[in-house]
Order: C-alpha cells, then sequence, then structure tokens
C-alpha cells in the first residue's frame, strides 16, 4: 500500500506560509518548511528527455502518470488550472502522491482561495495563483470544515473510522 | 429513515456558514457574479429569469413529516406559499432573495437537509427507487447503499471540479421506476448464484442534447468495493474527458468517443489500482446505516380486503396504490398532476396535509418520484378510504398515475434562463384536452414528458410521447417524439418530423394518440404498440 503524504500534520504542515515569490511579484501560499526550489520548471516532455531539471510544469491534459519512473529526480511538480473549473490538476495531485512522490506540488493559475482546502487533500502543499490571496480567506478556506467523510491524499480520518474507532485501520 | 449523527450535523452546518459567508462576500461587492457562480451552484442557487432558485436535497426522495413541515415553513416565508418537485426527486423554489438564502439553508440544516451539489458539475443528488423499503418486488432496500454513496460523494476532493454533473441511480429489483439506464452511473442490486448480494453497474447513460444510454459496465461487483468502483470511473473521466466545450463534457460523451470496451478497460485497470488504495467503507458502516433502514413495525395479521363501496374511492385504488411487500399494506402514490395545474407543484397547506397523513398514517414517511408525485410508502389497507378523503379535500386525490395526463414538464420559459419554449402551459393544455377520466383510463399507460430546451430537463427523450421545445425564428415552436422509456426496457424517444405551435402539437398528440387506439392489440400500452408497429403508421396519422 502506498504511504499517504500527510498534509495537515506534515512538514510544513499547520496554517502554511504567505510569502513573497522569488521574483517579488505575488505572494506564494506555502505548507513545507523546506527551501522552496528556485529552478524554473520545465515542461512534462522537456523534463523526461533531459536528466538534470528537478522542476517539473504540468499542464491540465498531460498524463502524471509518465512521472511515475523519474519520481526520484523530482523536486517540485507546478500543476497548472488554465481556468478554475478545470478540475484535472485535482487528480493529477493526488496521482502523484498515490505514486509515493513527497516532493512540493504547487497550483498555479487560475486557483480559488475556495478550493484550496480540497486541493491541499489532494496532496497539494503550495500555490502561486493569479491573483493574491489573503491571509484571512485562507484560514476560513482552511478551518471551515471540521471532518471529512472520505480518505484522500492526506492524514485526514474519514467519518466512518470515527465511527468505528473499534476497528482495524483500513 | 436516516438520521444524522453529530459528524453529518457538523458538515451540513459548516456548508451553510461558508455560504453565508460567500453570500456576504457577493452582496458586498468583492465578488463578481462570475466568481460567485460556482460557488452558489455547489449550494443549489440557480440565477434564473426573475429570480434565484433554490434546490435542495431530498436524497434518494425519502423524507419524513418534519422535514415536509420544514419544507412548508420555507414556501411560505422565503417563497410565495409553495413548492416543486422535480424529476430528480428534489424540491426548488422559484422566488428566492440571495439576502434571505443562507437563513433558509440554515432552517433546513435544523431538520437535517441541505442543498449540498444540487447544481453545479459534482456528484449530484443520488436517485433511487421510490418505492424502496415496500416494494413487493425488490431484493433488498437500496436506501442504505444510497446513503453511504451519499457519504462517499459529498466534498469529494478529487472530484470538486468534475467535467461536467454527475448523476446516479440505485434499484434493486427487476422493474425499473428510476430510469436507471438514463443516468451516468447506475446500480442495479442484484444476487449471484453463490446468493451473494452485489451491483450490477451501469455506466455511460444520460439526456441533454446528446442523449445516450448507459451500457451495462460491470455484471456484479461486491457491494463493498464500490467506493473504489465509484472514485476509479470517476477518475478516468476526469482525466480524460474534454473541457473545451461545455456540451461535450458529460462522461456519456467520453464513453461514446473511447468506446465501451476501452472505457470499460480504463475502469478497471483505475479500479485495481484504488483496491490497493483501502479507501472502502468497511461493513460496519454499512451496517450502521442499514440500520436507520430497518422496516417499519408492520402490524402482523391485518387484512387485505378494501371496502370498495364507494365508487370514486375504488377507482383511486385501483389507479394509485401498488403491492406493498407487507400483508395488510399499500403504496399510496398522490398525484400532483391536477388537471390544468402544474406538474410537481405542490402549496404549503398541501405539504403540510401530506406530512399528517404521513405521520399518522405512513410510519412518518413520504416519497418523492423523478415523475414529480409523491408517495406514502407504508399505508394499513383499512386506512386508504381516511386518507383518500383527506387527500381528496386538498385537491390532492387525482387519479392519473402514469396515464397521459401525469405529465413530466420542466419549468421552461416561464422560469427558466436556459428555456427556448414554454413547458407548463403546454402540459396544461394537453391536460386539459384528456381530461376526460374514462378516456384516460381506456388509453392505459402513456408517459407524456415536456423538455423547453434541448437540455432535456423534462425527460423527452425517455417520453412514450416526448415534446421538445425549441426556439424557430424566434417564436416557440415543439417538436414532437415518439417510443421512449425509462423502464427496465430503456429507448430513445424518436423525433416524428416537422414541428409545431401550441395548439398543434396537442392536436398532433391526440392524433398519435387515437392511431394507437385504433391499431393496438388487447393489452397492449401505447409504448408496446410502438414498438411492434413502428414509427410510419403514427408519422400517417399525425402529418397525413
Amino acid at each position: 500500500m502506498v504511504d499517504r503524504n500527510p498534509v495537515a500534520g506534515g512538514p510544513g504542515g499547520g496554517p502554511g506560509t504567505l510569502e513573497p515569490a522569488p521574483g517579488g511579484e505575488r505572494d506564494w501560499l506555502r505548507f513545507r518548511d523546506d527551501p522552496a526550489p528556485d529552478e524554473p520548471a520545465v515542461t512534462l516532455d522537456a523534463f523526461l528527455d533531459q536528466s538534470n531539471a528537478g522542476s517539473v510544469r504540468l499542464e491540465a491534459g498531460d498524463d502524471v502518470r509518465r512521472l511515475g519512473p523519474v519520481l526520484d529526480r523530482l523536486r517540485l511538480v507546478e500543476v497548472d488550472f488554465p481556468r478554475f473549473r478545470d478540475g484535472r490538476g485535482f487528480s493529477s495531485a493526488r496521482v502523484l502522491r498515490e505514486m509515493g512522490y513527497t516532493g512540493e506540488i504547487k497550483a498555479t493559475g487560475d486557483v480559488l482561495v475556495d478550493l484550496i482546502y480540497f486541493m491541499r487533500r489532494c496532496g497539494f502543499d503550495s500555490f502561486a495563483p493569479n491573483v493574491p490571496f489573503n491571509r484571512e480567506d485562507v484560514n476560513a478556506a482552511m478551518s471551515r470544515y471540521p471532518y471529512v467523510y472520505q480518505p484522500a491524499a492526506d492524514d485526514a480520518v474519514p467519518i466512518w473510522k470515527l465511527r468505528h474507532p473499534d476497528l482495524a485501520n483500513g | 429513515m436516516y438520521r444524522y449523527d453529530k459528524y453529518d450535523q457538523a458538515m451540513v452546518d459548516a456548508r451553510v456558514e461558508e455560504f453565508r459567508d460567500q453570500a456576504r462576500r457577493r452582496i458586498e461587492g468583492h465578488l463578481t457574479d462570475d466568481q460567485f457562480k460556482p460557488l452558489r451552484l455547489k449550494n443549489g442557487l440557480y440565477l434564473q429569469l426573475h429570480a434565484y432558485m433554490l434546490r435542495v436535497a431530498i436524497p434518494y426522495g425519502t423524507f419524513d413529516s418534519r422535514q415536509m413541515r420544514k419544507l412548508a415553513h420555507i414556501a411560505r416565508t422565503y417563497d410565495r406559499g409553495y413548492g416543486h418537485f422535480t424529476t430528480r426527486q428534489n424540491i426548488q423554489y422559484n422566488w428566492i432573495k440571495l439576502e434571505e438564502a443562507a437563513d433558509l439553508l440554515g432552517e433546513l440544516a435544523t431538520v437535517e437537509m441541505h442543498a449540498i451539489q444540487t447544481s453545479g458539475e459534482s456528484v449530484r443528488n443520488i436517485s433511487a427507487d421510490q418505492y424502496a423499503g415496500a416494494a413487493a418486488d425488490e431484493i433488498i432496500d437500496p436506501r442504505p447503499w444510497c446513503e453511504m454513496i451519499r457519504q462517499m460523494t459529498t466534498f469529494m476532493p478529487e472530484f470538486s471540479y468534475l467535467p461536467r454533473k454527475f448523476k446516479i441511480a440505485v434499484i434493486a429489483s427487476k422493474v425499473d421506476r428510476a430510469a436507471l439506464r438514463w443516468h451516468d452511473f447506475a446500480l442495479r442490486i442484484v444476487k449471484n448464484d453463490a446468493g451473494e448480494i452485489g451491483f450490477e453497474v451501469y455506466a455511460g447513460g444520460g439526456m441533454g442534447r446528446t442523449p445516450f444510454i448507459a451500457f451495462k459496465i460491470r455484471d456484479f461487483l461486491p457491494t463493498d468495493q464500490i467506493f473504489s468502483y465509484l472514485q476509479a470511473v470517476l477518475r478516468v473521466w476526469n482525466r480524460n474527458a474534454r473541457r473545451d466545450n461545455i456540451h461535450k463534457q458529460r462522461m456519456k460523451i467520453l464513453v461514446h468517443e473511447l468506446g465501451e470496451e476501452e472505457f470499460a478497460r480504463q475502469v478497471e485497470e483505475e479500479f485495481q489500482h484504488f483496491l490497493t488504495l483501502a479507501t472502502d467503507f468497511p461493513q460496519a458502516e454499512y451496517d450502521r446505516i442499514a440500520a436507520y433502514f430497518a422496516p417499519p413495525p408492520f402490524e402482523q395479521g391485518l387484512s387485505d380486503e378494501i371496502d370498495r363501496s364507494d365508487p370514486e374511492f375504488a377507482l383511486w385504488v385501483d389507479r394509485q396504490t401498488v403491492a406493498h411487500k407487507a400483508p395488510g399494506y399499500a403504496i399510496a402514490n398522490i398525484s400532483l398532476k391536477p388537471i390544468g395545474g402544474i406538474p410537481g407543484d405542490i402549496s404549503a397547506d398541501q405539504m403540510d396535509l401530506v406530512a399528517d397523513l404521513a405521520e399518522r398514517y405512513s410510519f412518518d414517511e413520504i416519497r418523492a418520484t423523478h415523475a414529480q408525485n409523491l408517495v406514502l410508502p407504508h399505508v394499513r389497507k383499512q386506512d386508504l378510504y381516511a386518507v383518500w378523503q383527506a387527500l381528496t379535500e386538498a385537491g390532492l386525490a387525482d387519479v392519473n398515475l402514469d396515464l397521459v395526463t401525469d405529465i413530466i414538464a420542466c419549468p421552461g420559459l416561464d422560469y427558466c434562463s436556459l428555456a427556448n419554449a414554454r413547458s407548463i402551459p403546454l402540459a396544461q393544455k394537453i391536460a386539459e384536452r384528456f381530461a376526460d377520466r374514462q378516456r384516460q383510463q381506456d388509453l392505459g399507460e402513456l408517459k407524456i414528458k415536456i423538455s423547453g430546451c434541448i437540455n432535456a430537463c423534462g425527460h423527452h427523450h425517455a417520453g412514450n410521447i416526448g415534446i421538445l421545445g425549441v426556439d424557430k425564428k424566434g417564436s416557440e415552436s415543439y417538436q414532437l417524439l415518439l417510443g421512449g422509456s425509462g423502464d427496465e426496457e430503456t429507448s430513445q424517444a424518436k423525433i416524428t418530423g416537422p414541428g409545431f405551435d401550441e395548439n398543434g402539437i396537442v392536436d398532433a398528440i391526440e392524433r398519435t394518440v387515437e392511431r394507437y387506439r385504433a391499431i393496438r392489440e388487447p393489452g397492449e400500452r401505447f409504448i408496446d404498440t410502438y414498438r411492434r408497429v413502428g414509427m410510419d403508421q403514427f408519422k400517417e396519422a399525425i402529418y397525413g
């Protein structure tokens, strides 16, 4: 069974930090405490072609499973959301975590603050939205729901497990 | 029936507060309507022609008197004194103010109701056989699985922005009363040779502008693997569906483009993967939920005799009641299709009356049907007369279940911002034309379904007689379709030919119906005759 990457309680878990991006032009929301990779992310095809890159940028239509054999070279995967209604990136992130990837997954593009809670649950741990979030909205979005109904790529315990604490894991 | 525990209640309460905050941000101008739209849609709030419309979920169509009274209260307080039951076993209110919507949702939460995922690109309210738990022909009550699937699919992180809506139905009998194969994903509970319960699984159905009937993707799925399987289906769709054209993003289009075999192969591959993640809900959780659906304490030794000395009552019994699994009990259907009325509409006072009857005579249970009627599922046969008298007084005792005046109609151009034509006035005209009771009875089962645009909310593709409203050079025009069905022999209706205006379509229906009467063989329903003789006979009658 694939180890699930912790989200809320994991490395750099907590409430996340809003910090200036390296370029300084907008804020990132980051839930990790390792140093942010600063090399530019390359396209999936380019990444698979060259052996020295450590960051890759996935477009919405890219098949994330192609990264399976090369996960150990990766430090950052950027997943682009061309429109917030395009939900393919949610699957990309969760599949990455299911494959055992523990590096950074960053949501970029049209990312709305109302979506970051679900994104966190799918394994995203940093956010570089087109329009910066404000702290208050982030806190509200992240603390809104007291429970979850189903397991995802985080450590959150689904309600059914809380209802049956006597059951073995799984 | 199911009751929330502290977890369910906390989730619904949190949703109300989230929406309250979003509505405030919209009202204060921090969100544009474009930004607000997807947020309100996840809460069932549409902006229609005249006002906001709110769709309230009635999971698998089951609710009780306390909830019905709250729905009546909401109709009086937040709407204009009535509500509208829909083809997904939900209820809609047509005159909602944005400023009051959060309070309304708050009131719903006090009776364990919500509007979560009743619209938007998400897994919608699960629909089910309206006779579940009462039908004489079911293998087992399907509702515990419906409730479990409701919980599995509420706030799914990975599938929070699906390509389009996703509709699920569950039944547990051979006879299909839920239009199973017109759904994106559908389960029929079956028993295998070893006597184990499992799901026969269908995928890729749907109406809309490009109708498809779901194909059987799996003969037998063990019930304890349903969450893995459902996630596999959703992931294959979420990953592969087009995102460039909203009209081509439903799962049925992907199934069609990939082909059933390739779609099934990908689902199977993903399913095997999900099984390794061990995300399925345990048997103990099924057992917990199923306990809420234990059969009510039916009285033993009741007589099956019904005093039929009142001929009006006898007519109602013959048409509106259905065999119950418990001796001495009947399933009673309440028509929301009075001649000249609006299909599916019900006043607040009528809601209260139905609530009273449910409490007193039906173990406090009510069902909403996809045909926009209501059901009292567990009535003692000896109480039927009292029930009928009360319904008669409230204007709810029409005798037309599955008959020509039991018409499904979408809200149409009277309310809906998508519609091309009015549906309600047409439904009223057809009902008035065929109002004669003897004529209706003589015509027998005949399902007319009207949609005011190609989105097909009025299920015209599944109508024995379907009507599609279109905009023809700025005026309303209606196309006539024949031969559709949502039952276990699912079929898609076909267009007869050129369309009609509002009066012309009523005449064309009459010519169709009269041709059926002329050529039917003994015992044949309209759909049987159509299937035997085909379209040409009817075309000739319609167009001469």
